[in-house]
This record gives structure tokens, sequence and C-alpha cells, in this order.
């Protein structure tokens, strides 16, 4: 096995501001606390007819920057709907929850669909990419978004898509991949804004075991790369051998709280 | 997102379901064919009756009258233009003075009397009572003769005359047509005044010479102002023109609508008897001299009327003109279009609704992916305007396509109304026109149309829960 050093040494908080200067992006505020992520007694109901579903009750969790933090449990355990809550793609009901010091709840939708953009990578089960257009194209739209000037567009994506090793691939439209390609394209999307973090939500879900483990594998590079800035990274996974593996902490959930929380590196 | 990238997605998606959305964007299409067609149409026969009231001179002439509230004693008579009504301005004498004064008006063309008198032409075997009208030498050029067989008269004193195309049938045998008329010659009689001479002269040769005396004797205007008498006479015109006949799109001409033209100057010199001058008989004996019993101005332009009938009026004349009568001409063109804009647009209002459906249909079917661009960073705002934009993309090529579609439509209508009316016998008139401003007003109209039917499906779009929208299958 690696070996790894903690979080807090090999991406030391000063290292991170720099890096945010460069993006243009918050910086952790002196309240987070070296934190990338702090969810601070978060709670997600729904209510369902009559019946109120407790998705998430009453979570406290920090991630350090440039950790690696896997998020286990059971269908319906509530880990899905904690990573949304942390890309700021669902609002908590109770609760706040911090990314990079800054208080999700209270940005408007505007504002977190920035935090989205600039400071959130995220990768899905299903891919998600838009079928109708090619790879390159799928993997310019944050760029789109982001309203980055169109001439340096092309280079980025080519740098992203060189990176998960997809180059020659980058005419292709999704249906033409295999699924690991599908999801390195994926991953690529996510990385093209250079987010601080990624989340993943079960990354290896639909990929047969080889090729969740070279993805796997791409992810942890990704989170410590030989060269550069490393990525702190949520991942959410019901494999427990690929957590265990990869990731710096594992956090098991059951019934919206946190069951379990094992430090392994 | 910017402007280039929205268009550039928008119009990705719309090619992804290219049957739908082009059968959306006809939809367009036709809503804005026939509004374009319809208020082609409208303003095509605007156009043509502005035409033709422009050619028949009614609109840049005003008739000037002396008033008619004139004090006792004074020249005067004729009706009172309701622009007079609060004038106070005092009456005047219609005379060669207030002529040349109205003459020296800016934008007057030229200034006649009004000679119009009813006369026998005869032209053997036949004779027929005919209103005869002195034509002024501006005629030739005002587009009144469109259509004439023969020419103008070759000059202001030539003995020649102008026949209306239904008088002239009047006098050609059956089967003959009017133009044959061109090029002979024909009789007019009429009653002539004839000046009375001075009391001197009557003391020392007897009874008035105006009686009994030979036609055409020359008295001086100081001497006529103490009378005259009536006489026949008779005058031989050759005809140089035959205007076609009244179904056929013409015949009025000026305020004079008569069956025969003849230079003015000859019709001032036959001295013919008009309405006006028993009325200045009794007014001559004030010792006034010559007046007028009416004057015709005639306008550089339409637009100049306006002004010149007002400062007619200010001079204590009674002027009146047609002016009115445009006004409420444009006022009616304007409700008729109204009411055509109305009828073209329902198509429109269909067509929008069909836009609302199709972006409806876009979002069920876009779920995930309106899901995936809220998770890579896009805003509501980003949604909303890209449902925006592919509304809009399918309004503007709607409008274009409607446009073109519009103009064909137009140019087919044109082509038939001109085929059957040929057929008929009848002048072809352009009775459609496409307007810059109508082009432009019907793509920005198709635009607008798109954008409000847009707002729905783009807020509903907007609103849509990433979480919800990625978990969509």
């Amino acid at each position: 096995m690696r070996k790894r050093n903690s979080p807090s040494a090999k991406f030391p908080v000063k290292d991170l501001r720099v890096t945010l200067r460069s993006m243009n992006v918050p910086e952790m505020t002196a309240s987070s606390n070296g934190f990338a992520i702090r969810a601070d007694r978060v709670s997600r109901r729904y209510k369902m007819g009559d019946a109120l579903i407790r998705a998430v009750d009453d979570i406290c969790l920090q991630v350090g920057a440039g950790e690696f933090l896997a998020l286990l449990g059971a269908s319906g355990s509530g880990k899905s709907t904690l990573l949304n809550l942390m890309a700021g793609l669902d609002r908590p009901s109770a609760g706040s929850m911090f990314a990079l010091g800054r208080d999700l709840a209270k940005m408007s939708s505007q504002e977190l669909a920035t935090h989205r953009n600039r400071t959130i990578g995220m990768v899905f089960q299903s891919f998600q990419l838009l079928p109708r257009m090619t790879l390159e194209e799928n993997v310019e739209l944050p760029l789109r978004l982001a309203e980055v000037p169109r001439a340096e567009r092309p280079a980025r994506v080519q740098a992203a898509l060189e990176r998960v090793g997809l180059a020659a691939r980058s005419k292709h439209r999704p249906t033409e991949l295999s699924g690991g390609e599908q999801q390195r394209a994926a991953i690529a999307r996510a990385l093209v804004n250079q987010p601080m973090i990624l989340l993943a939500d079960e990354p290896t879900g639909n990929l047969d075991s080889k090729t969740g483990e070279e993805i796997m594998k791409l992810i942890a590079e990704i989170h410590r790369p030989a060269a550069g800035p490393g990525r702190t990274i949520v991942m959410v996974t019901h494999e427990r051998a690929l957590a265990e593996r990869y990731a710096d902490r594992i956090v098991t959930l059951s019934d919206g709280a946190i069951s379990n929380e094992e430090r392994l590196r | 997102m910017k402007l280039g990238d929205l268009t550039d997605l928008a119009s990705r998606n719309l090619r992804e379901s290219v049957l739908r959305n082009s059968l959306t964007t006809l939809g367009i299409a036709v809503g804005v064919a026939s509004l374009v067609a319809l208020l082609s149409l409208g303003v095509g026969l605007q156009q043509l009756v502005n035409r033709s009231v422009a050619r028949t001179g009614l609109f840049d002439m005003v008739s000037v009258r002396p008033r008619q509230n004139v004090p006792f004693g004074q020249p005067g008579g004729g009706r009172r233009s309701p622009r007079d009504a609060a004038d106070l301005t005092p009456a005047r004498a219609l005379d060669e003075a207030a002529r040349k004064e109205i003459a020296a008006l800016p934008d007057v063309l030229e200034v006649n009397p009004e000679v119009r008198f009813t006369a026998e032409a005869r032209r053997e075997p036949r004779s027929q009572l005919v209103m005869v009208s002195g034509m002024p030498p501006s005629s030739e050029s005002s587009g009144n003769l469109d259509g004439m067989t023969g020419h103008f008269f070759s000059g202001p004193d030539a003995d020649e005359a102008i026949l209306q195309g239904d008088f002239a049938k009047l006098l050609v045998d059956a089967g003959q047509a009017p133009a044959s008329l061109v090029g002979q010659e024909i009789s007019l009689r009429f009653a002539q005044r004839q000046a009375l001479p001075p009391p001197s002269a009557q003391t020392a040769s007897g009874p008035p010479a105006g009686r009994a005396g030979p036609p055409n004797q020359e008295v001086s205007p100081d001497e006529e102002a103490l009378g005259f008498s009536i006489v026949p006479s008779e005058k031989k015109f050759r005809v140089v023109g035959v205007t076609p006949t009244s179904n056929s799109g013409s015949g009025q001409i000026g305020f004079s609508n008569a069956g025969m033209y003849v230079p003015i100057a000859i019709a001032e010199k036959m001295q013919v008897v008009q309405g006006a001058d028993l009325r200045g008989v009794a007014q001559s004996a004030s010792g006034e001299g010559e007046h007028y019993a009416a004057l015709d101005v005639r306008a550089t332009s339409p637009t100049a009327v306006a002004q010149i009938e007002s400062s007619i009026s200010q001079m204590g004349f009674a002027a009146f003109s047609l002016i009115d009568v445009a006004r409420n001409l444009r006022t009616f063109f304007a409700i008729f279009d109204l009411f055509l804009a109305i009828f073209g647009s329902l198509a429109l209002a269909v067509a929008s609704l069909g836009i609302i459906n199709t972006l409806v249909m876009a979002i069920l079917e876009r779920r995930r992916e309106i899901g995936v661009l809220k998770a890579l960073g896009a805003a509501d705002r980003d949604v909303r305007q890209l449902f925006f934009a592919e509304a809009g993309v399918m309004g503007f090529a709607g409008g274009l396509l409607g446009v073109l579609l519009g103009w064909g439509i137009g140019r087919a209508i044109q082509f038939a109304t001109v085929f059957y009316l040929k057929r008929q016998g009848m002048n072809s008139p352009n009775i459609w026109s496409v307007p810059w401003w109508l082009v432009l007003g019907a793509i920005v109209f198709a635009l607008i149309v798109s954008l409000a039917s847009g707002i729905y499906p783009a807020s509903r779009a907007a609103r849509l829960d990433p979480v919800e929208a990625l978990r969509y299958e």
C-alpha cells in the first residue's frame, strides 16, 4: 500500500489559498477551520403524503481540505442526499452546510449555481453525459456556463480529456464509448473548471469491477496527482472494499444519520 | 451564459427534434404569412385608392369662392367652408387682384378661374347637351389624362377639345369606337355674354346694343360693369383626345366632372354665361368691376393644401378642399388595416400555442439534461434564457419564412386578380404591396409572440428541482 500523508500535511491551508486565489474562488475562512466542507447539524426532510421522511437527520461532519472521504451506506441511508447538499444542488431543511467557509444555505440560487460551476465537480453513477453532444462538447459545457472566452476553451477541454486518456475520442458521442470511457469523460467534464472539490456519487456503480478499479485509480490520481494541487474528494459508494482501498476516511450512514466513522489514513 | 453560447445551444437543441420543431416553426410561418398577406393587400388597396385619388387631382385643389355672408352691395357668394366659421376676416371681392394675391401664396402652382357651363355639342346628325369645362395646361402632366387616346391641346389658344369617353360614345354611331372622334370637328352651341354699350352709346344709338348688336363685340371690363345681354353663339372645336370610359377606371378630372374639356384660355374668351353672372349684374351696379364666380387653386402637393386653404380663408374668401375627406380616408384605412392585422394575427396566436406545446414537451424530454446543466453550474436564469432562446430562434426563423410565404401569397393574389380583371376587359391595378416596415414589423412581431409563448415553458424549466431532474428516467 502506498504511504499516505495526512491531508493537512499534503495540502496545507496556505497552499490551498494560493490555488484558490489563482482560480478566483472564495478562500477558506477562519470559521471553516481548514475544512473544505462542514455540515453543521444538517437535516433534510421530505414530506411524502402524510409521512415525514428524514433523509438526512441532524448530521455534523467535516471534510478536510485535500481529504478523500467515502460515504458508505445501504440504499436509502441518505448518502446521496448528503452529497447533493454538499454540492448545493439541494438545500438543508435545518442546519448549515459550509463549503470553503461559505454557508450554502445563505446563498442565492445564482450564487449556488456559481458555486457548483467553480468550486464543485460532480461525477454521477450514470455518467450524465448529454448524448447528442460529442465528448469535447460535453466537457466544454461547464466552461460555457462559466463564460470562459471561446479562444481559451479548446486547450482546456483538450487538457481535461488528455488527463483522463480520451484525447483521441474527443469527437465521439457518448453512445460510441464504453461505460468506463463515459465515466472518464464525465470526470474530465467535472475537472475542466479546476474545482477544489470533487463529489462522486457511486462512480463505479454502473461499471464492471475491472473498469471500476480503473476509475478509482483515476480518482485517486486526481486526489493526489504526481504534480500540481490535489483535490478534496467525497465519494458515495456501497462498495466497502473500494472505499477502504482509496479513501482517507469512511463515514457510514444509516437512516440519515452517521452510524460509524473510521479514519483509515 | 453568453448570447452566442445560448443561441448555439438553442439551435443545437432545436435540430435534435427537427421534425417537431420544423412543424412548430412552420406554424409560426403560416401565421406570419397570413398577417403579411392580409396587410400587404390592405396597404396595396390603400395605395391604389391614394393613386386613383391623386390622379383625379381632387386632393391638390382648393376651390375659392367669395364669402356668402358678404355685406350687402359687395361682390360675394358661394358657401363657407367649416374652416371659415370662426374666421372673422372681412369678406373680399374675388377679382383679378385677389387672383394674383392667391397665385403669390407659397406652394401654389396655378390659379385659374372656374369656367363651367352647359352647351350643346353637335356632330351631324347627332347633338347632345354636355357640361363643358376649361382645362388648365397643367392637367397635361397631372396624370388625369392617363389612358387617353390622342394628345393634349397643341396650345393654350387652340380651338381643340378633349372628350370624356362616356360622352364621346353618345356622338358616334353604334359599333363605332369613341376614339374614332379624334381628329374630327364638333360644333358647340352656347349662351354668350355680350356687354351692353355704355349709356352714352345707348343714348346715341337707341336701344341697348347687347340685345340687338353683333356677337363678340369687344367691350372693356369697365363698360361690361354696366350689364350684358345673352345671345346664342357657336364655335367649332377639333377633337384631339378621348379619355377612357368611366368603367375602365378614369373619367373624373379635378373638381369638374365634365363631358368635354377645352383650353381654359379659350373657355374664358368664349364669355359664356354662367350662373354667377346674374348675381354679378346686380353687384356690378356698385361699380366694383369684374370678378370671378370661383377660382381653382392647384397646390404643388396635397400636403400643402391645408396651409393654402387656411391662408385663403384669412384673406377673406371661402376656401374648400377635400383634405378632410382625405383624412377620413386615412382613418378608414387605418381601421381596415387594424382589422386585417387582427385576423392575420389569429393564425399567429394559434401558432404560439404550438410553441408552448413544443417547449413543454421539450422540458419533459430534456428533464435530465436540465438537471445536468444545473449540476454543472447553470443558474435558473441560464435555463430560462436557453428556452427563451429556443422560442426566439423558432420565432425568428418562422418570421423570416412567413414573410417569404406571405410575399408569395400576395403575389399569387395579385396575379389572380390581374388575370381575372383582364378577362373582364378591365384595367389591372396593383392591389398588393409589401413595404419594408411590414417585413421588419412581421419578423419582430413573430419574435415577440414567440418569446411571450416561451415565458411559461422557460419558467417551468428554470424551476425544475435539479435533484429530481437528475433522477428522472
